[in-house]
C-alpha cells in the first residue's frame, strides 16, 4: 500500500553547511507532489533525505523527522537499506547498470541484493515492470541486449521499471526528464499519471509546466541568498500555487520574474 | 558528389581575409635539407671531428630555419605552432629510438639461441659449452611471479576498495601516503628487508618463494594505485542506483562496482605482474641460482630468467663464453616476449570484460 510521508522541521546538512532549513511537508498517499525552485535551493537534497540517500554523500546528515506512515525513517534502529527498499528513487541521469542486460537491469534490485526467485517469477516481474514503465513493447524482443544500448528516454524508463520492480510504496524522482526530448518527456509524464494509482510520487523538476501538468501539490523552495540555506517557501495545491500563490517569491518565480 | 540547389557563388575580387600565407608542403623537408647542409658546412669550416656535434647542429639548424622561415612568411602564431610541433615530434622520436633499438638488438641477438632444446633443457652440466637452455629459469620465474601475484593482487585490490569505498580521514590518508612511499622503494631494499627477516632471522637457505615475497612487496603499490584509479572511474550514479534499490553497500561493491571496473582491474593486475617479472636485485639475495631444474619454489635455490642472463654472461662465475652470451640474449628475448605477452593478454582480457552497449 502506498504510504503517507510527513516531514517535520527537517534541517539538512553537508558537513557544517546547512543546505535546507526547517522544512515541513505532509504528502498524502497516492498523490504526485512536485518540488520546484531555482538551482541550488536544496530541493534535490531534500528529496534524497526521504529515502536516506542523502547520507551516502560524505558529511551528509539531517536533524528533524521524516515519518513514513508515522514511523521515523531516522529512528536509531532503522536500517537505511530497508528504507530504500520501501522508498524507491529515479535519478536525473539515467543510470542503467552497464554490465547488465535489459532483463537483468529490471531485476537488479533482487539480483544484486541476492534475493532468489524462480525464473518464472523473474519473467513475470520483468514483464510487469516494463509494462508499468511503458517500455515492454519496445524492448520485449531484445531483453538480453545491454541496457546501455537503449536511447536516453528508454534508459530512463528502464530505470523507472527497475525502481518499481522491487515494489516500493513511494517513488522519488529527481528531475527525471531534464535530459530527455519532449516526446520522451511526454511518455514519462503519462507514466507518472498511471503510476499515481499505485504509488506515492514525489518529483523534483525545473520545468514548471511539467509541475503544473503532473502534480497534485507543489512545494516551492528558494534561497535567501548566496551561502544561505534553502527554505521551503510555499507548499499548496498545484492549482493554487500556479494561479494564486500566497507568497510574492513564488509568484515571481513561476512568472519568470525571478532574481 | 551530390550538389544542392544551384546558388551562384559570389565571385571574389580581392583576397579573403580568411586566407593566410602558408609555407609550401615541402617546407619541413627543405628546412631539414638546409639544416643538414649547413651543419656539414660548419663541420668542414670549423673542423669538427666526429659526427655527434654535426648531428645536433643539424637538428638545431633545422628548427631555426623552419621557425624563422615560417615567422617571415606565415607570421608569429604559425611560427610558434611550427616550433611546438617540431619539439613534440622530436621528443616522441627521441623517446622511441632507444626503445626500438633495444628491442631490435635483443631480437637480433636473441633469436639465434631459440631452438627446441633451449626451452626444454636446463643448464645442468652444460657449463660454458654449447647446448642447454632456460627451462629451469623459465619455471622459476613463472612460479615466483605467480606466488607474488597470489600474495599481492588480493591485498592490493582490497586496499584499493578500502581507499575508494570506505576510507576517509587520517587513516586512509596515511595508507595512501605509505603506498606512495612504497612505490619508490628500490627493489634491493625490498630484497634486503625480506632477507633480514626471513632468511637471517630463521637461518633458512634461499628459496623461490622468498623472492616472491619481495616481488609482492614491489607489486603491491602498483596494484593499489592502478586499481584505485579504476574503481574511482565507476560513476557515483551507479552506486546511487544500487543503494536506492535497497542494496547493502558490500553487495553494491561486489555486484556493481567490481564488475563495472573489471576490465580496468584486469589490466592493472597484469601490468603489475609484468612490472616485476624482470626484477633481478632481490632475487640475488633471496633465491640464488641453480643450474639444474628445481620445481619446488619452497625449498632450495631456483633459477630465474633475469638471474639466468646474469649467470650466462659469466658475471656470477667469472667464466664468460660465446655460447653463454648467446644464451643470455636468448633469455633476455624470452623475458621481453613474456612481458609483451602479458601486455597483449591484458588488453585482450580487458576488451572482453568491457561493458557492452550493443
Amino acid at each position: 500500500m502506498a504510504k503517507q510521508i510527513d516531514v517535520e522541521n527537517l534541517n539538512v546538512y553537508y558537513g557544517d553547511f546547512l543546505a535546507v532549513q526547517d522544512a515541513s511537508v505532509n504528502i498524502a498517499p497516492l498523490t504526485v507532489t512536485a518540488f520546484i525552485g531555482p538551482s541550488g535551493c536544496g530541493k534535490s537534497t531534500f528529496l534524497r533525505t526521504l529515502n536516506r540517500m542523502h547520507e551516502v554523500i560524505p558529511g551528509g546528515r539531517v536533524t528533524g523527522k521524516v515519518l513514513l506512515d508515522g514511523e521515523d525513517l531516522y529512528g536509531s534502529d532503522v536500517d537505511p537499506v530497508n528504507v530504500r527498499r520501501t522508498v524507491g528513487m529515479v535519478f536525473q541521469k539515467a543510470n542503467p547498470f552497464p554490465t547488465m542486460s535489459i532483463y537483468d537491469n529490471v531485476i537488479a534490485g533482487y539480483k544484486i541484493a541476492g534475493t532468489r526467485k524462480s525464473k518464472n517469477d523473474f519473467d513475470d516481474i520483468v514483464e510487469r515492470s516494463l509494462r508499468g514503465a511503458n517500455l515492454w513493447e519496445e524492448v520485449k524482443q531484445r531483453l538480453n541486449r545491454p541496457g546501455a544500448g537503449l536511447s536516453g528516454g528508454q534508459q530512463q524508463r528502464l530505470c523507472i521499471a527497475r525502481a518499481i520492480a522491487v515494489e516500493p510504496q513511494v517513488l522519488l524522482m529527481d528531475e527525471p526528464c531534464s535530459a530527455l526530448d519532449p516526446i520522451s518527456t511526454l511518455a514519462i509524464e503519462d507514466l507518472i499519471a498511471e503510476l499515481k494509482a499505485s504509488y506515492t510520487i514525489v518529483i523534483v523538476t525545473h520545468n514548471m509546466q511539467q509541475a503544473a501538468r503532473v502534480s497534485d501539490r507543489t512545494a516551492f523552495f528558494n534561497l535567501a541568498g548566496v551561502g544561505q540555506p534553502g527554505r521551503l517557501v510555499e507548499y499548496d495545491e498545484t492549482s493554487k500555487i500556479f494561479s494564486n500563490p500566497s507568497q510574492k517569491a513564488t509568484e515571481d518565480y513561476i512568472s519568470g520574474r525571478f532574481g | 558528389m551530390t550538389s544542392l540547389a544551384a546558388g551562384s557563388r559570389p565571385t571574389r575580387t580581392q583576397p579573403s581575409e580568411l586566407v593566410g600565407a602558408r609555407l609550401p608542403r615541402w617546407a619541413p623537408v627543405a628546412a631539414a635539407v638546409a639544416g643538414v647542409v649547413l651543419a656539414l658546412a660548419l663541420k668542414a669550416v670549423l673542423g669538427w671531428t666526429g659526427w655527434l656535434t654535426a648531428f645536433f647542429s643539424a637538428a638545431l639548424l633545422f628548427v631555426v630555419v623552419l621557425t624563422g622561415w615560417s615567422f617571415r612568411v606565415e607570421g608569429r602564431r604559425r611560427a610558434k605552432d611550427r616550433l611546438a610541433s617540431t619539439l613534440i615530434y622530436s621528443s616522441f622520436v627521441a623517446a622511441l629510438v632507444p626503445l626500438v633499438l633495444i628491442l631490435g638488438y635483443i631480437v637480433v641477438k636473441g633469436l639465434p639461441a631459440f631452438n627446441a632444446d633451449f626451452f626444454t633443457h636446463s643448464m645442468n652440466g652444460v657449463g660454458s659449452r654449447a647446448g642447454g637452455g632456460l627451462y629451469a629459469a623459465f619455471i622459476g620465474t613463472l612460479e615466483q611471479v605467480a606466488i607474488a601475484a597470489i600474495i599481492a593482487l588480493p591485498i592490493g585490490l582490497f586496499t584499493a576498495i578500502y581507499l575508494v569505498e570506505y576510507g576517509k580521514g587520517g587513516f586512509a590518508r596515511a595508507v595512501t601516503f605509505f603506498v606512495d612511499v612504497m612505490t619508490g622503494v628500490p627493489s634491493i631494499v625490498a630484497g634486503l628487508f625480506v632477507y633480514t627477516f626471513l632468511l637471517l632471522g630463521t637461518g633458512l637457505r634461499p628459496f623461490g618463494a622468498a623472492g616472491s615475497i619481495a616481488l609482492a612487496i614491489l607489486m603491491l603499490p602498483v596494484v593499489v594505485r592502478s586499481s584505485e584509479e579504476m574503481l574511482k572511474l565507476v560513476p557515483r550514479e551507479l552506486r546511487d542506483a544500487s543503494y536506492a534499490l535497497g542494496v547493502p553497500k558490500w553487495r553494491t561493491i561486489v555486484k556493481v562496482v567490481l564488475p563495472t571496473a573489471l576490465s580496468g582491474l584486469i589490466t592493472s593486475a597484469l601490468l603489475a605482474i609484468a612490472r616485476v617479472a624482470g626484477e633481478t636485485a632481490p632475487l640475488i639475495l633471496l633465491v640464488g641460482y641453480a643450474a639444474k631444474i628445481n620445481n619446488n619454489p619452497f625449498h632450495g635455490d631456483q633459477a630465474t630468467l633475469p638471474m639466468f642472463v646474469w649467470d650466462q654472461l659469466g658475471k656470477r662465475t667469472g667464466n664468460a663464453s660465446d655460447f653463454g652470451e648467446a644464451r643470455a640474449w636468448g633469455a633476455a628475448l624470452t623475458l621481453v616476449l613474456l612481458v609483451l605477452l602479458l601486455n597483449v593478454g591484458a588488453r585482450l582480457l580487458a576488451r572482453l570484460a568491457r561493458p557492452k552497449t550493443r
